[in-house]
């Protein structure tokens, strides 16, 4: 039987990830790697996101081009974050349009961009995953994954299948978390009372772990329910997929003392 | 009286706005039921109707065919309701229309005039102009009717009372209707309503001229229609001897078919019903055998900077039907309100056609204050990208340099190593390594400089030390990433969370 | 330049027209002639005995009620029924429908008839409905000397006459009904489509009947379809 060829992926880690987390890059890389995907990791700063939703187009292109170029070469590439890939996939081809330099090479990169978790389903056809974890977790849809690029079942349905893991469902999970990039910290109160709204939510279904597939969103949430003085742990579904929840979660100081 | 005027608009102080709302507890507690009510309603009534998606789309392209032809149908229209007898007014501006309607009432030397709901009528500031000229007018549409009592905008396109407890609302009536007994007990809904009832059919009855704004007007046959409720609209226009309908240029629909097309999504997007309790279809005055009905029929059709939109970057948002499911949706306007919006228009749409009326100069925080969450645009019955349309202005913003100082700095700083991204590697490795190590403690801050927005209300996690791209790069040719463990993580070799048994083995220290 | 031209040569200008392009003009025309019919839900494309059973339930599901008769000789008993039940006296406004008026009204006895336009102080009037639309249960009246508008409106209930081959299965089968009968791009004064009675949820968001039309809406459904 003749070996699958490896999908040559080339993972935007994303700037959030690169900065204030790696391990979730890690955990990306990991999963990729366990999918029979070869992994590299091209020099990357931003999407362009935020000067894009500021207005500046100019430098979102001039970002855009950059990673549209670096990227080439893979098959595909994949980003443990919806607002990430949803800024490749659905607005680098906006960025372009009509640029007759530039727009199929948009085009072609938003056409081979995915998500973590639904190119691991949806084109690598994972359908289990080998971790354990005994906890009760809640998992909150970012608003790019859900309606920029339809990730909902995808997670959920590889959560299932961690030993261990049981998932509670909470009100409201398609809601805003009230990240929203720049706007929570030009608009911060408006941004608090819509992630207040949230941790509540969170905080009723008596979950010990909140997971998502955005670290914007993550942060934002993890950052009010530990101010709000809550016990519930925040990770990034990746880590929890791959096995690799021994990182203190967002927010929580590393453990003193070697085990 | 408020002036509702352009000109005062409070959408400048957005910020403030919102403060007051968010700090109001009996506003909070309304708001509560708009997310509750208004979305379960619209997902329950879509989900039985199977081919709702298809009624989206066809909308939304009867409403782009309408737009893109929208000098013929105006005059195919006009000539329709000239042939039934009626008279059709053009008004460029807010302040034409004003006087157009001034000019009728005084020629039928009209004292008061009732009005169904119109959103274009608050957009002219209609009310004060023909107070201050000596017409009464009263609001029959009840949430409408409660505004005026008090003094307010209405703070949603559909319920414009939605920010009211009924506590609220019977003082209000208690206030002002002294003619009824002191004693009378109004603690019930019912009670309320059939107060208002009762005051408003005297007004119905006497009114000398009825303006109704209007959902649609129908090229083919000349008809405008209101949907309402209450009735309050029929009310308004088929008693008295003049029925006057202010609608501006884009509600134009081309047959009673596409008008039928409409009809499905308007009432479903909205207060999530099947149909309205009353969708009327109005075309000219009585006609000689009638019993009943005006005598005049004025259409009075205003521009105020529609025929403009046609051309530029925010066309898509002529679709617009006023159903109001967008701000029922929009988590910024579950916090705010819309007052907060400072205008007549709030929520998504009220972010984008705002600037188009007033200047996005006054206006420039609506299309600002979003997190693009995108569910507007996912229920927008003709679907209009709202979120494209925020960041369009947030361009326009960015082009003519509206935007703050601190933020464009921010930005341009950011920009310059987001730009160079071996640049942006070195700095961001220093960041994470000063930031890591002084966050180490307690592994979050409660305070950091520059980011006092962010952590007024939350803690902020303290990177994890060295940046992914650094430990990467510095790994070995060909290592696999499950053998990571992070110097963060301080683990030597033991890993929680038991998984298959992987080989783990600490890396060296961070670069 | 009047307000008019002005208005339209601004959307020109910015749909970059003259206005006088053939091919637009056509368009326009075409649309309006032939007037497509675009999505028409399955819902209401039944067989007439299911049809009227569908348009029964959605008028209750409005908060209407509805009651079928045999024939038009059973309306004076209906209503008198009607009004009875409801605590209301025996006295309807009708306008001079022909329909209406050849129902045997003494056949109800005391019931006392008043002819014409309202001025608000019946408490009941009776219609009788051009159609009816069976996938939403809504009513068509149109305006005139035979049911008068303010019938519709005034009276705190409304009693409407449909007859059973009058229910038609969608709004776009109802439109080209009043087409028929008025004339392409003719309209009577008013087309009332009735969903219901009167109701507001203006007062936190509680739904109440009765705001300003009618508070209870009674259909009979004459005849076989």
């Amino acid at each position: 039987m003749a070996e699958p060829m490896a999908r040559r992926v080339g993972l935007f880690v994303t700037c959030l990830v690169d900065l204030i987390r790696p391990s979730v890059g890690f955990a990306a890389a990991t999963l990729l790697e366990d999918a029979g995907c070869t992994v590299e990791v091209p020099p990357q700063s931003c999407c362009g996101q935020p000067a894009f939703n500021s207005g500046d187009r100019a430098t979102a292109r001039e970002i855009a081009a950059q990673v549209i170029v670096a990227f080439a070469p893979y098959d595909y590439v994949v980003a443990p974050s919806g607002s990430c890939a949803g800024m490749l996939k659905v607005h680098y081809p906006e960025l372009f349009r009509g640029d007759p330099n530039w727009q199929p090479h948009a085009d072609a990169l938003a056409e081979k961009t995915y998500e973590l978790v639904s190119f691991l389903v949806d084109v690598c056809g994972l359908d289990r995953v080998k971790a354990r974890l005994e906890a009760t977790a809640t998992y909150h849809d970012s608003c790019s994954s859900l309606r920029e690029l339809g990730v909902r079942d995808q997670p959920r349905r590889l959560l299932a299948t961690v030993e261990g893991l049981r998932l509670a469902e909470m009100r409201d999970t398609e809601v805003c978390c009230g990240f929203g990039g720049t706007f929570c910290v030009k608009y911060p109160e408006i941004s608090n009372a819509i992630v207040a709204k949230k941790a509540a939510a969170i905080a009723a279904t008596g979950a010990d772990l909140l997971l998502a597939g955005d670290l914007g969103c993550l942060m934002n949430m993890a950052g009010k329910l530990q101010r709000d003085g809550a016990k519930i742990e925040a990770r990034h579904v990746a880590e929890v997929l791959a096995g690799m929840t021994h990182e203190p979660a967002i927010g929580v100081p590393p453990r003193r003392g070697a085990a | 009286m408020v002036d509702l005027a352009p000109h005062t608009a409070t959408s400048p102080w957005f910020k403030d706005n919102a403060r007051t709302a968010l700090a109001d507890a009996e506003l909070q507690n309304a708001l509560k039921f708009v997310e509750a009510n208004f979305i379960a309603r619209r997902r329950e009534v879509a989900g039985q109707l199977p081919e709702f998606e298809l009624l989206r789309d066809s909308a939304r392209d009867i409403r782009d065919h309408t737009l893109a032809h929208l000098d013929l149908y105006l005059a195919a229209y006009e000539k329709r309701v000239v042939e039934h007898g009626g008279h059709v007014h053009y008004a460029v501006t807010g302040e034409d229309a004003q006087r157009i309607v001034l000019g009728i009432c005084r020629k039928l030397g009209a004292r008061t005039v009732t009005k169904g709901k119109s959103m274009v009528a608050e957009e002219i500031g209609l009310n004060d102009f023909l107070e201050a000229h000596g017409v009464i007018p009263v609001e029959t549409d009840l949430g409408e009717y409660i505004v005026q009592l008090r003094q307010e905008m209405p703070s949603h396109i559909i319920a414009p009372a939605v920010h009211l407890t009924k506590a609220q609302i019977e003082s209000e009536f208690r206030r002002v209707h002294t003619h009824l007994p002191r004693d009378r007990n109004l603690a019930e809904p019912t009670s309320l309503l059939a107060e208002a009832r009762a005051v408003l059919r005297e007004k119905f009855l006497t009114a000398d001229v009825g303006i109704t704004g209007a959902n649609f007007l129908v090229a083919e046959t000349g008809t405008s229609v209101i949907v309402t409720n209450e009735g309050n609209g029929d009310l308004t226009q088929t008693l008295p001897r003049a029925h006057i309908v202010l609608a501006s240029i884009e509600k134009l629909v081309p047959t009673l078919e596409d008008l039928s097309q409409l009809l499905r999504v308007l009432a479903r997007s909205a207060t999530g019903q099947e149909m309205s309790v009353y969708t009327t279809l109005s075309t000219g005055p009585r006609r000689p055998d009638d019993p009943d009905g005006p005598a005049e029929y004025h259409v009075v059709l205003l521009d105020n900077g529609r025929s403009s939109m046609l051309g530029g970057a925010f066309r898509d948002m002529l679709r617009c039907i006023r159903c109001g499911a967008c701000m029922n949706h929009c988590p910024i306007y579950h916090a705010v309100g819309g007052h907060a919006y400072g205008w007549v228009y709030s929520g998504p749409m009220g972010a984008v056609l705002t600037p188009s009326l007033i200047g996005i100069d006054r206006a420039g925080h609506l299309p600002n204050a979003s997190t693009f969450c995108g569910r507007c645009e996912e229920v927008c019955p003709v679907r209009i990208p709202l979120p494209r349309m925020m960041r369009s202005w947030r361009e326009r913003e960015f082009e003519q340099h509206l935007s703050p100082a601190t933020v464009r700095s921010g930005l341009a700083f950011w920009a310059f190593f987001a730009k160079r991204p071996r640049l942006y590697g070195i700095a961001t490795a220093a960041a994470a390594r000063l930031l890591g190590f002084v966050g180490r403690r307690w592994g979050r801050f409660a305070w950091l400089p520059l980011a006092s927005g962010w952590t007024r209300h939350r803690d902020f996690p303290a990177p994890q030390g060295a940046t992914f791209q650094a430990q990467w790069k510095s790994a070995e040719r060909g290592r696999l990433a499950r053998s990571y463990v992070s110097s963060a993580g301080g683990q030597s070799g033991k890993g929680t969370g038991g998984t298959d048994g992987r080989d783990r083995r600490a890396p060296g220290p961070p670069p | 330049m009047t307000p008019r031209q002005l208005i339209l040569a601004t959307i020109r200008r910015s749909l970059a027209v003259t206005g006088t392009e053939a091919t637009r003009g056509l368009e326009v025309a075409a649309r309006v002639i032939r007037h497509p019919p675009g999505v028409v839900p399955e819902r209401g494309q039944r067989l007439p005995a299911e049809r009227l059973d569908l348009f029964a339930r959605m008028v209750k599901a409005a908060a209407g009620t509805v009651e079928r008769a045999g024939d038009p000789t059973d309306i004076p008993a209906a209503v008198a029924a009607f009004l009875r039940a409801h605590n209301l006296p025996l006295a309807i406004r009708r306008g001079d429908d022909p329909l209406l008026s050849s129902v045997p009204w003494e056949r109800a006895g005391t019931l006392e008839i008043r002819l014409g336009a309202s001025d608000g102080n019946d408490l009941a009037a009776i219609s009788h409905a051009f159609a009816a639309v069976a996938e939403t249960g809504t009513l068509v009246l149109t305006s005139g000397p035979d049911n008068p508008t303010t019938l519709n409106f005034l009276p705190d209930v409304h009693i409407v006459v449909v007859s059973a081959s009058d229910v038609v299965s969608d709004f776009e089968t109802a439109m080209a009904r009043l087409r028929g009968r008025f004339g392409a791009g003719v309209m009577p004064r008013a087309v009332n489509m009735i969903t219901g009675p009167s109701r507001s949820a203006d007062i936190e968001q509680t739904l109440i009947l009765g705001a300003h039309g009618p508070r209870r809406l009674h259909v009979i459904v004459v005849g076989e379809p």
